[in-house]
């Protein structure tokens, strides 16, 4: 117990899964530290989930090593799954039983205190707002009730580390914004370290503290929102006109240009104070706008983007 | 494997689930006796073959294997259930549970025995008022054989879906191992007076002993001894067992 005081929540050393020919995660180092919300970030199929399933003891790794609460991922499987909670990407509810049943399941095999059981199913039922229809079977409910139930069941027995895969795929937006002040108050209150994986770049910016972009089963870049907003460079100017890139050589607040479909892109540092110096530079423009680098920028930026042009592996 | 209170406490939780969905679903309780009634009444009756017995006819005499057929369909069929599970993923809440896979195996386990324990009590009760009368202590000691017995066939078939993914298994375990088990058991002949092919096909056979045992509960006979027969079910116990734990004890999730 004490040394889990001293210790980072979450700790990966070249971490791998190989299946067959196929990296599915390969060596990733990674350190998550208590308390903090960390998302990861990647299309499907870069190894997000695999590398989730290392961290929760459900699949084995083929090299490196990892440490969850303080525990090896490998040799003290059980230590690990007593420390943390888990919400799949697949619903793993079992539809023949009801919410309350489901949960009182999933607290015998987590040993919670018997005496306690009961006010802890009530308390987050009424949390995630199925008090009413506790006692349907699962079966009858519709896909965020399901969602909502699986964060209650992955957190009824206080875990020092929630993994939540894909917490709010395929969910409607008023169960994605429900599911998301949930996380935040969790966050919050309860000084849970959470990791999720989403490719909603929108998700990773409302919640988590930092972000890792995952391509083809590596880390591609990590940092909190901000920082990797800078890294792609600040501002960003879309042009529309017929306008070429050598317009702006030699102008060093100019980051990046790029052509798209009907104009240019500008990657621009400190772009209101230099939008007339680029306007100058173009008269013929037909159309300007400037907005804020999101997470998506930063997201096609590091992937190996479908935008032409932009390679980064 | 030792075992802790809250590997006991997860054995019962699981052992819950199971008992509840039973009782929940009804059509199957019905649906899995349909062809062990159809055996023992239809070819039981239209058949007439032989009972080496004196004073039991065939109907009688297959009443014991037919009675054995109901925990090895049940019980096996329960175990290739998980397939669905694995499929459906609600398995994955039990894997990342923090029971070992043992604790998970004996939970699952005894989940199965008892829907086999209870469809045999089933069919018990109505064999002993249409087919074959039975006294108390008979149908007791009957009834207590089913326990072992079920718990066997519940571990072959949690076994072997331990390795399977798909449920184009299913099929194939059904016809390469439950019907071969079911037929070289003897539940329909004579053993005794069976070829030696045949013969050896049964001693490997664990259904033949079960069916043997309630035979010599229900007549006072059976094809193989009486020790031979006990013998082979505490082992067939403990193999079935221990195989089940190291299989689930690689079990990982697929996918």
């Amino acid at each position: 117990m004490s040394r889990l005081l001293t210790l980072s929540a979450i700790e990966t050393n070249g971490l791998a899964k190989q299946f067959g020919k196929i990296m599915a995660v390969d060596r990733i180092d990674l350190t998550v530290s208590k308390g903090e919300v960390f998302a990861l970030l990647g299309p499907n199929g870069a190894g997000k989930t695999t590398f989730i399933n290392m961290l929760c003891t459900l699949i084995k790794p083929t090299g490196g090593w990892a440490r969850v609460a303080g525990h090896d991922i490998v040799h003290e499987s059980l230590a690990v799954r007593k420390n943390i909670g888990i919400v799949f990407q697949e619903p793993s509810l079992d539809d023949l039983l009801t919410a309350r049943e489901n949960l009182c399941l999933h607290c015998m095999l987590y040993g919670v205190p018997q005496p306690e059981t009961g006010a802890r199913i009530e308390r987050m039922l009424a949390i995630v707002g199925l008090d009413a229809r506790a006692d349907d079977l699962v079966r009858t409910y519709s896909g965020g009730m399901r969602r909502r139930l699986e964060i209650a069941r992955g957190l009824i027995h206080t875990p020092r580390i929630l993994f939540l895969d894909e917490p709010t795929l395929g969910l409607d937006p008023a169960s994605r914004q429900a599911v998301w002040s949930y996380i935040q108050e969790l966050k919050a209150a309860a000084k849970t370290t959470i990791v999720l994986t989403t490719h909603y770049m929108e998700e990773a910016d409302r919640l988590s503290d930092r972000v890792a972009i995952i391509a083809n089963g590596r880390i591609k870049e990590i940092g909190t929102c901000e920082e990797l907003k800078n890294k792609v460079g600040g501002d960003m100017v879309i042009l529309k006109g017929r306008i070429e890139p050598e317009a702006f050589a030699g102008l060093d607040f100019v980051k990046e240009t790029l052509r798209e479909q009907s104009g240019l892109r500008l990657t621009v540092r400190e772009a209101p104070r230099h939008l007339k110096t680029i306007l100058d530079r173009c008269p013929q423009v037909e159309e300007v706008r400037v907005r804020r680098v999101t997470l998506d920028d930063v997201f096609l930026k590091f992937t190996g983007s479908p935008m032409p042009g932009e390679n980064s592996g | 494997m030792n075992m802790m209170p809250a590997d006991l406490r997860a054995v019962y939780a699981l052992l819950l689930r199971e008992i509840k969905i039973y009782f929940r679903e009804k059509e199957r309780i019905i649906s899995i006796l349909v062809s062990p009634l159809l055996f023992l009444f239809v070819m039981g009756r239209g058949l007439s073959g032989h009972s080496p017995i004196a004073g039991i006819n065939y109907q009688q005499f297959i009443f014991p294997g037919i009675l054995c057929m109901v925990i090895l369909f049940t019980a096996i069929t329960y175990g290739l259930y998980i397939i669905w599970d694995k499929r459906l993923d609600f398995l994955k809440e039990v894997l990342a549970a923090p029971i070992s896979r043992g604790t998970l195996f004996f939970g699952k386990s005894l989940g199965g025995m008892v829907g086999a324990v209870m469809e045999s009590l089933i069919l018990l009760v109505i064999g002993a008022i249409f087919v074959l009368p039975l006294g108390p202590a008979k149908i007791l000691t009957a009834f207590i054989l089913s326990v072992p017995f079920s718990f066997i066939m519940a571990n072959i078939g949690l076994s072997i879906v331990a390795r399977m993914n798909s449920m184009e298994g299913f099929g194939l375990v059904m016809s390469f191992l439950t019907w071969p088990m079911f037929i070289f058991g003897g539940a329909l002949f004579d053993l005794s007076k069976a070829g030696p092919w045949l013969r050896l096909a049964a001693y490997l056979d664990p259904f033949a002993y079960c069916v043997d045992l309630m035979r010599w509960v229900m007549f006072g006979w059976g094809a193989f001894p009486l020790t031979l027969d006990l013998t082979a079910v505490v082992f067939f116990c403990l193999v079935s067992a221990a195989w089940g734990v190291f299989s689930f004890g690689s079990l990982q999730q697929t996918r």
